[in-house]
């Protein structure tokens, strides 16, 4: 992986079509501010089969949303408009590059191969219209069909995500509806055109424990029903493990530790994704005294850390010879069968750590 | 035969609700004289019967339509020392509790003592030399603190409001709180949007902690704040406690949290307690089925779990506050209620001790109905 920073978009030279349905190469979003260059996200790579669901979780500005809207192509719609964002790297959807790819095709392709899911329902929904229209609109742009075909498929799409009565409520407006329904009501557009690939960015963070029950509950039914690939981006660990597959764990735009989730969750690698086990209580085990938090606050992305990202906050900056810590940017590297982290201690030093300091706490 | 069945069926139903109903009265009876039965220790905070209805009205004159029902009727003492955890979904009337217990707000019916003294109605003026005693820490680190002020206009707020000057000057006397919460003396001068999120609620508990309270209450505290600075805040409010002796009511939504820091739990749906009990009880032998529902329901970071678990998936969402169900509150979305439980409401009840739960049908309970606790 070169560190080229310089901004060709599309910059595809070496680049081959990809195995995987969704592939990330080394994607960089930054954007030019009065402050600095803001490196929302700095060097990013993963991959995504069909059926599988990859979560990404976070500290809040650590690049997930970005990433997201990246994927969804929006950066660009955005760049020109106020040409500001300056995005390098590969996005490959079934074997088609997208940074580099004619906006208009990227549109094209979403909605109907790839949709997305906020973590606010009504900036997604229109005040305006009913909810049924909406969602007869998302699904007449990529289908000739009359009004009335595409009502019945509203219809349908509503009872599908659990709306009582949706022939009813259908022709009821956002504000009608609850914040659950109104998240349904999202779900349900965005799956009108039954995508390949459905970002959910935050998709239960507003709502109440008993309803986000029910919303993950509905996107594990739908995956398994449509074999869609699902990414599920939250700060929230307990909501990950619940659907995902893979696990992906940003800091300070990058990834620090990707690997399956199993993996992640019981022999994590990384000091970071220690520290989010420690922060958190934990329902599902003995009370403990303390929680273990994270020493200082998140990195400023104008003026990143050098070295590890992650030095300032890590209690085993020191251990790892030469400094190495605060002047090289440690790599992804792979440990285990396909889990990978990024940290300047050896694997073994890592694992001993893990077992004997801090798993034993937790 | 299906006459038979039906008539034992009525006489049954028409028994019980009367036995419900004695129950209830002698119980309630009971509850307000010894509250919580398991301690002698004079609680530091009273409330009976604690309502907030907000009126809505309609047209130019104002007419009253309805009422928010945010809070309506509600039972529980604070011991001196002890962090009582209050927690439910949003719009359950967590909040409207806080502020009325601070009198922030002014309780619409029911009492609120503090320390043996009524100050259910208490006019400002009466109320200010309390406002030393109980204070409070709000939700959002970011809206609660005015950025125009110093860190140090801020934190000594107290102080000038009360009229009070700290042995040593109240520049001292900041500093020294901001080092008690793990800020540095040096930000004195510094303004909010200097702060994260975590430093900013940290300002904000120096701030409630300047006059030395003995009652603090938190709304979602950490709520606001990143997984690793939650952890920080939740660690400095635990050993603010022990060093200070300070009394805790913290409020939240997230049931991780509550159960991390609480000595005792009251659960709420709708403007009621539906379940009241100390923290080992509430999550091994949860008794209500709201309670055992919402802990079913939470996520947990463990992925060889999830197919293991099992989870109660209630269905719909929760009924307005202008107009709750008749009865029980949760028998919409209840998968155990019966008829009674639509015309009866069930109090809240010591079914174990140190253990109240208000259903009539509860989970783990040592007899299947209440009736039989008396
Ligand atoms: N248009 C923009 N201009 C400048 N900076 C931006 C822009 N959009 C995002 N950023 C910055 O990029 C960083 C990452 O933002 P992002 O929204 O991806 O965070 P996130 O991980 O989704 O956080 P959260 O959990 O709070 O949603 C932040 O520092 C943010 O301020
Ligand atoms: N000032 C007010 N006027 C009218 N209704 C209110 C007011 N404050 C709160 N409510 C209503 O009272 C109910 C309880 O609110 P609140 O105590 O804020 O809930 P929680 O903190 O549990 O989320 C909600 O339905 C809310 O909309
Ligand atoms: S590289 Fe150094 S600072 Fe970064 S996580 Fe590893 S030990 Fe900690
Ligand atoms: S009283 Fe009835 S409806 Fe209410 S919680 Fe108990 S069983 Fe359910
Ligand atoms: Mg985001
Ligand atoms: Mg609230």
């Amino acid at each position: 992986m070169t560190d080229s920073s310089d901004d060709k978009a599309g910059a595809a030279e070496a680049a081959k079509a990809p195995s995987a349905f969704l592939e990330v190469r080394d994607l960089k979003v930054h954007f030019p501010t009065d402050d600095g260059l803001v490196k929302s996200v700095d060097g990013l790579t993963f991959s995504l089969e069909k059926g599988k669901t990859l979560g990404i979780v976070g500290e809040s500005g650590s690049g997930k949303s970005v990433t997201s809207l990246a994927v969804m192509g929006l950066h660009r719609a955005a760049r020109r408009e106020r040409n500001k964002v300056r995005m390098s790297g590969e996005i490959w959807l079934d074997g088609k590059e997208l940074v580099g790819a004619d906006p208009d095709e990227v549109r094209r392709l979403r909605g109907r191969r790839m949709a997305m899911i906020f973590q606010d329902p009504l900036s997604a929904l229109h005040p305006f219209y009913t909810v049924g229209n909406q969602i007869v609109e998302a699904y007449r742009v990529h289908h000739d069909v009359s009004r009335k075909t595409a009502r019945k498929r509203a219809v349908e799409m509503l009872d599908r995500v659990g709306i009582p009565q949706p022939d009813k409520r259908v022709d009821d407006h956002p504000h009608q509806f609850s914040g659950g329904m109104r998240q349904r009501a999202m779900i349900a557009m965005a799956l009108v055109n039954n995508p390949e690939l459905l970002i959910a960015d935050e998709p239960t963070t507003a709502l109440d424990v008993t309803v986000q029950a029910q919303i993950l509950d509905l996107i594990r039914d739908l995956q398994k029903e449509f074999g869609s690939a699902v990414i599920l981006i939250t700060h929230d660990l307990g909501v990950v493990a619940e659907l995902a597959d893979d696990l992906l764990v940003m800091y300070g735009g990058r990834c620090v530790e990707r690997g399956p989730s199993e993996k992640v969750f019981s022999r994590p690698q990384h000091p970071y994704t220690w520290g989010l086990l420690g922060s958190m209580p934990r329902i599902d085990r003995d009370q403990t005294d303390r929680l273990i938090p994270v020493k200082g606050s998140p990195p400023s992305l104008i003026n990143v850390p050098s070295g590890c990202a992650f030095n300032p906050r890590c209690p085993y900056a020191d251990v790892p010879a030469d400094d190495l810590t605060r002047t090289v940017r440690p790599e992804l590297r792979e440990a285990a069968d396909g889990h990978f982290s990024a940290c300047h201690m050896a694997p073994e030093e890592r694992e001993r750590i893990w077992t004997e300091e801090i798993a034993p706490k937790l | 035969m299906t006459e038979t069945t039906e008539t034992t069926k009525t006489a049954e139903t028409s028994e019980t609700t009367k036995t419900t109903k004695t129950a209830e009265t002698s119980e309630t009876t009971e509850t307000t004289g010894t509250a919580d039965d398991t301690t002698q220790v004079e609680p530091l905070l009273r409330v009976r019967g604690l309502v907030r209805h907000f009126p809505i009205t309609k047209g130019l004159l104002k007419r009253k339509v309805g009422a928010v029902q945010a809070v309506d009727g509600i039972d529980f003492d604070v011991r001196p020392g002890e962090t009582l955890g209050v927690v439910g979904e949003s719009g359950c009337g967590k909040s409207t509790t806080g502020r009325l217990i601070t009198r922030l707000d002014e309780p619409t019916g029911g009492s609120i003592e503090f320390q043996g003294t009524d100050i259910t109605h208490l006019s400002q003026g009466k109320l200010r030399p309390m406002r030393r005693d109980i204070q409070m820490i709000f939700q959002d680190p970011y809206g609660s603190l005015n950025p125009r002020h110093t860190i140090g206009a801020i934190v000594s707020t107290p102080f000038r409001l009360q009229g009070v000057e700290p042995e040593g000057g109240v520049k001292k006397e900041v500093q020294r709180l901001l080092e008690l919460v793990g800020l540095s003396p040096e930000h004195y001068n510094r303004y909010p949007h200097e702060f994260s999120g975590g430093q900013r609620q940290r300002i904000g508990i120096a701030r409630a902690l300047a006059l030395k309270p003995k009652l603090v209450v938190a709304d979602e505290p950490v709520s606001a704040l990143d997984v690793s600075i939650q952890a920080q805040v939740v660690n400095l409010m635990d050993d603010l406690q022990e060093e200070l002796g300070l009394t805790y009511v913290i409020i939240a939504h997230d049931l991780s949290v509550i159960r991390h820091v609480s000595d005792r739990i009251a659960v709420m749906y709708l403007g009621k307690i539906v379940e009241l009990a100390d923290r080992a009880s509430l999550y091994e032998t949860p008794m209500h089925p709201y309670t055992t529902a919402l802990l079913s329901a939470v996520p947990v970071p463990d992925p060889r779990r999830r197919t293991q678990r099992e989870r109660i998936l209630l269905k719909g969402d929760v009924p307005s506050p202008i107009n709750p169900p008749s009865g029980c509150r949760f028998r919409t979305r209840c998968w155990k209620a019966t008829e009674e439980c639509a015309t009866t409401e069930p109090p809240l009840v010591a079914l174990r001790t140190g253990h109240q739960v208000a259903c009539h049908h509860p989970e783990n309970a040592p007899q299947e109905r209440p009736v039989d606790a008396t």
